[in-house]
């Protein structure tokens, strides 16, 4: 690209943008022309090819057109001004410290909002009370499980593409030790997360020494371990056809259902459904808030400070006597026993589990969930949940363009905030005032 | 002589090598106590590797690195450790650490080994006092009865960490940096930084702080006020202090002994005086054989 002034450099920027322009026109028809060019159609006859090249033609000139505009508009120095000002502009409809007080307030109104949540939904929208309470449970499950693993990608730095195992000892833990011995819910949950922590400490023994992308890859892998193993290891796990039949949760002994010493007969209420969402609701998001305490109070201790210190310098750890086994060791079993929580209330909220349930998709949704939050930020987590969860059940309409739709939401967010949607950290101890610490300095750690 | 009658650290026959590339051969020296004992030599000497042997980063090829803690006749035990394969030995009047056999954190927190790097590794996205605070770690660590303590929110916990912020404090202010206390780290002048650097690895309480070239990249003055804070550490917390350094301004003003390395060979060891006025010393800087100097001093006309 020419800078030597913006005069003679026209007709090459001109002639860039037709190049430019051009090849984004043959990569157009490239595409196209199997995908849309050519289509086959059900006839009495047979299967019949069709083709559609005036479309493709017509959809490649688009797509060359508008290369066109947008590599005269971007090329030279002009350009490069115009896609800053249109960043910043974009970056100012933030304040850039989204954090500090008006992300508390925030996180106590969305708290607040959360409390009520049920009374609001059934006093407002009684036709699809159900529907909603349901798609309220999801994304505070996804809201726990982002901030357990905000404990391991977003503290102590360690990239985890396998979170999701941790999910599935949960359940599995929670299914297989409520059908075989007859335990009730409340007693297998810590029994789940204490399982869950094991295997976190299984996981991060071979990958202590392991860093960035072999880190992620061993994750990776562990992740699809668990559930191959689920899979094939039919007599204990039921294999690929899951377990069934999971007793449901009771309130401290009282079950929901019908008629005598039900949950309704017992409170004097009517019957209703609705009741054991609404209870299981509550179970979630106690378990979600127990898991932000505890982060929030560990972030405060030594072990915390340990754990950003790790993310910022394992170097400087270890030069400063921090024993960095023991803190990712911690992380990993941390971060994994919120996850086996959470996988346990899966099970007993499903009543079914196989498997499918615990792909790689899950860990990455997750992650996605992390990141597009902000690593380490609590209310970043809940924000973008709510965004990548909800936001997917909203788009429902729009059937098949859901998937785009969402893709392209995350690809605006990660445009508009790279660092996530609240990228400030807060510091865990200060002296005068707690001044937010700007994301261009905090570090993220291995594998990022 | 004070590193010979009374060394905190001594390196014996200390040999490390990179595959076929010996970068420290036979070296011995000792430290003394509450001495700053400077370690220099032209570039690519082995100087950093040194330091990364005596703090655990890396495992020596041969040799015994042994710090000493406490009354003088613990010493009588060093051969009787060696060949136990224990690290370290404590006893009520003093304690022998061998370093070679340690690693990185436990140098630090077992036998008070602190150090700085060459390219300061600060925590550049926690804030000033964050950093100090995470020195002190394994203290920490301790009060919070490992983190249950702390999670219920013991008195016992909250008094340590109080002591803990004191303590920072106190640093902060020793160092200029009270103001700053709450800014990011990595927000800091190079200066501060290097300084903070030092301040953290004080935190650790350490019995010999090793620090690697500390007046890289300091104007005048903080070079001034660098040495002034080195003289405070050694006369007021009574700790031992070795150093990297090519600021011969700061070796000969502070520095109480002078170990000179070249090609992983210690070539003088002595007081600054002895050790300006060696032949070799001088040879080795200027590149030339021990014969040539006289020469090659007439040519660039000292």
């Amino acid at each position: 690209m020419s800078t030597t002034g913006t005069h003679p450099a026209q007709p090459s920027r001109l002639a860039h943008a037709a190049k430019d322009a051009l090849a984004a026109g043959l990569i157009g028809l490239a595409i196209f022309t199997p995908l849309v060019g050519l289509q086959t159609v059900q006839e009495p006859s047979g299967l019949v090819l069709n083709t559609r090249f005036g479309t493709v033609l017509a959809l490649a000139a688009v797509a060359a057109a508008m290369r066109f505009v947008f590599a005269l508009l971007m090329s030279g120095e002009k350009g490069t001004r115009l896609a800053d000002r249109i960043g910043a502009s974009v970056r100012g409809a933030m304040p850039s410290g989204a954090g500090g007080r008006i992300g508390s307030y925030l996180g106590y109104a969305l708290l607040g909002f959360a409390l009520f949540l049920p009374f609001i939904v059934s006093a407002l929208f009684t036709s699809s009370e159900r529907y909603l309470i349901d798609i309220a449970i999801l994304v505070v499950t996804y809201v726990m499980l982002g901030w357990g693993l905000n404990i391991v990608v977003g503290l102590a730095g360690l990239l985890d593409l396998g979170y999701v195992a941790f999910y599935a000892v949960g359940a599995y833990s929670y299914a297989l030790l409520s059908t075989n011995f007859d335990l009730g819910f409340w007693i297998c949950l810590p029994l789940a997360g204490i399982l869950a922590a094991f295997w976190g400490v299984i996981l991060g023994f071979p990958v202590l020494r392991l860093r960035g992308d072999y880190l992620a890859i061993v994750t990776l892998a562990f992740g699809e371990i668990i559930r191959v193993v689920l899979l094939n290891w039919k007599d204990f796990t039921g294999g690929p056809d899951g377990i069934n039949r999971i007793p449901r949760p009771t309130f401290f002994g009282i079950d929901f259902t019908r008629g005598e010493g039900g949950f309704a007969d017992f409170f004097g209420l009517d019957y209703a459904s609705i009741h054991r969402i609404i209870f299981l609701y509550y179970v979630i998001l106690a378990l979600a808030l127990l898991t932000n305490f505890v982060t929030m109070r560990l972030r405060r201790l030594p072990i915390g400070r340990a754990w950003e210190a790790l993310r910022e310098d394992e170097i400087a750890c270890r030069s400063l006597g921090i024993n960095t086994t023991n803190t990712k060791l911690t992380a990993f079993s941390i971060g994994a026993m919120f996850g086996g929580f959470a996988g346990a209330f899966f099970a007993t909220r499903q009543g079914f589990i196989s498997p499918e349930s615990f792909t790689f998709i899950e860990s990455a949704i997750i992650l996605a969930i992390v990141v597009l939050g902000g690593l380490g930020s609590q209310i970043g987590v809940v924000l973008a949940a709510t965004v990548m969860i909800g936001g997917f059940e909203v788009f429902r309409q729009a059937e098949e363009y859901r998937m785009l739709i969402f893709g392209l939401l995350m690809v605006v967010i990660m445009v508009w905030r790279p660092r996530g949607l609240v990228s400030t950290r807060h510091p865990s101890v200060f002296l005068k005032e707690r001044k937010a610490v700007s994301a261009d300095l905090v570090a993220q750690g291995e594998g990022h | 002589m004070r590193w010979q009658d009374d060394p905190v650290l001594r390196i014996e026959h200390l040999t490390m090598r990179f595959g076929g590339l010996t970068a420290i051969d036979d070296l011995s020296f000792a430290a003394g106590r509450g001495d700053i004992t400077a370690l220099i030599g032209p570039n690519g000497a082995g100087k950093t590797t040194v330091f990364n042997c005596i703090t655990g980063f890396y495992k020596p090829t041969e040799g015994r690195i042994l710090l000493h803690t406490g009354a003088p006749d613990v010493l009588q035990e060093t051969e009787s450790l060696t060949r136990t394969g224990r690290r370290w030995l404590k006893q009520e009047r003093g304690a022998l650490y061998l370093l070679e056999r340690m690693p990185e954190n436990e140098v630090c927190a077992v036998a008070h080994v602190a150090r700085t790097f060459q390219n300061i590794r600060l925590f550049g996205g926690m804030t000033v006092l964050e950093n100090l605070m995470v020195a002190q770690h394994n203290a920490l660590m301790r009060a919070s009865l490992m983190t249950v303590g702390g999670l219920l929110g013991l008195p016992g916990f909250r008094r340590s960490e109080k002591a803990s912020i004191d303590k920072a404090k106190h640093w902060l202010e020793r160092i200029n940096l009270i103001d700053r206390a709450d800014d990011p780290a990595g927000d800091l002048p190079y200066g501060a930084q290097r300084r903070l650097e030092i301040a953290r690895a004080m935190c650790t309480d350490p019995v010999l702080l090793c620090l690697d070239e500390p007046a890289a990249g300091l104007n005048p003055r903080e070079s001034a006020e660098l040495n002034q804070l080195l003289r405070d550490i050694r006369d007021e917390h009574k700790t031992s202090v070795l150093l990297i350094e090519h600021d011969m301004s700061v070796v000969m003003q502070i520095s109480d002994h002078v170990v000179v390395l070249d090609y992983g060979r210690k070539i003088s060891d002595g007081t600054p005086e002895e050790v300006k006025n060696d032949p070799k010393v001088i040879a080795a800087y200027l590149g030339v054989d021990d014969e040539e100097v006289d020469q090659v001093e007439g040519e660039v006309g000292r």
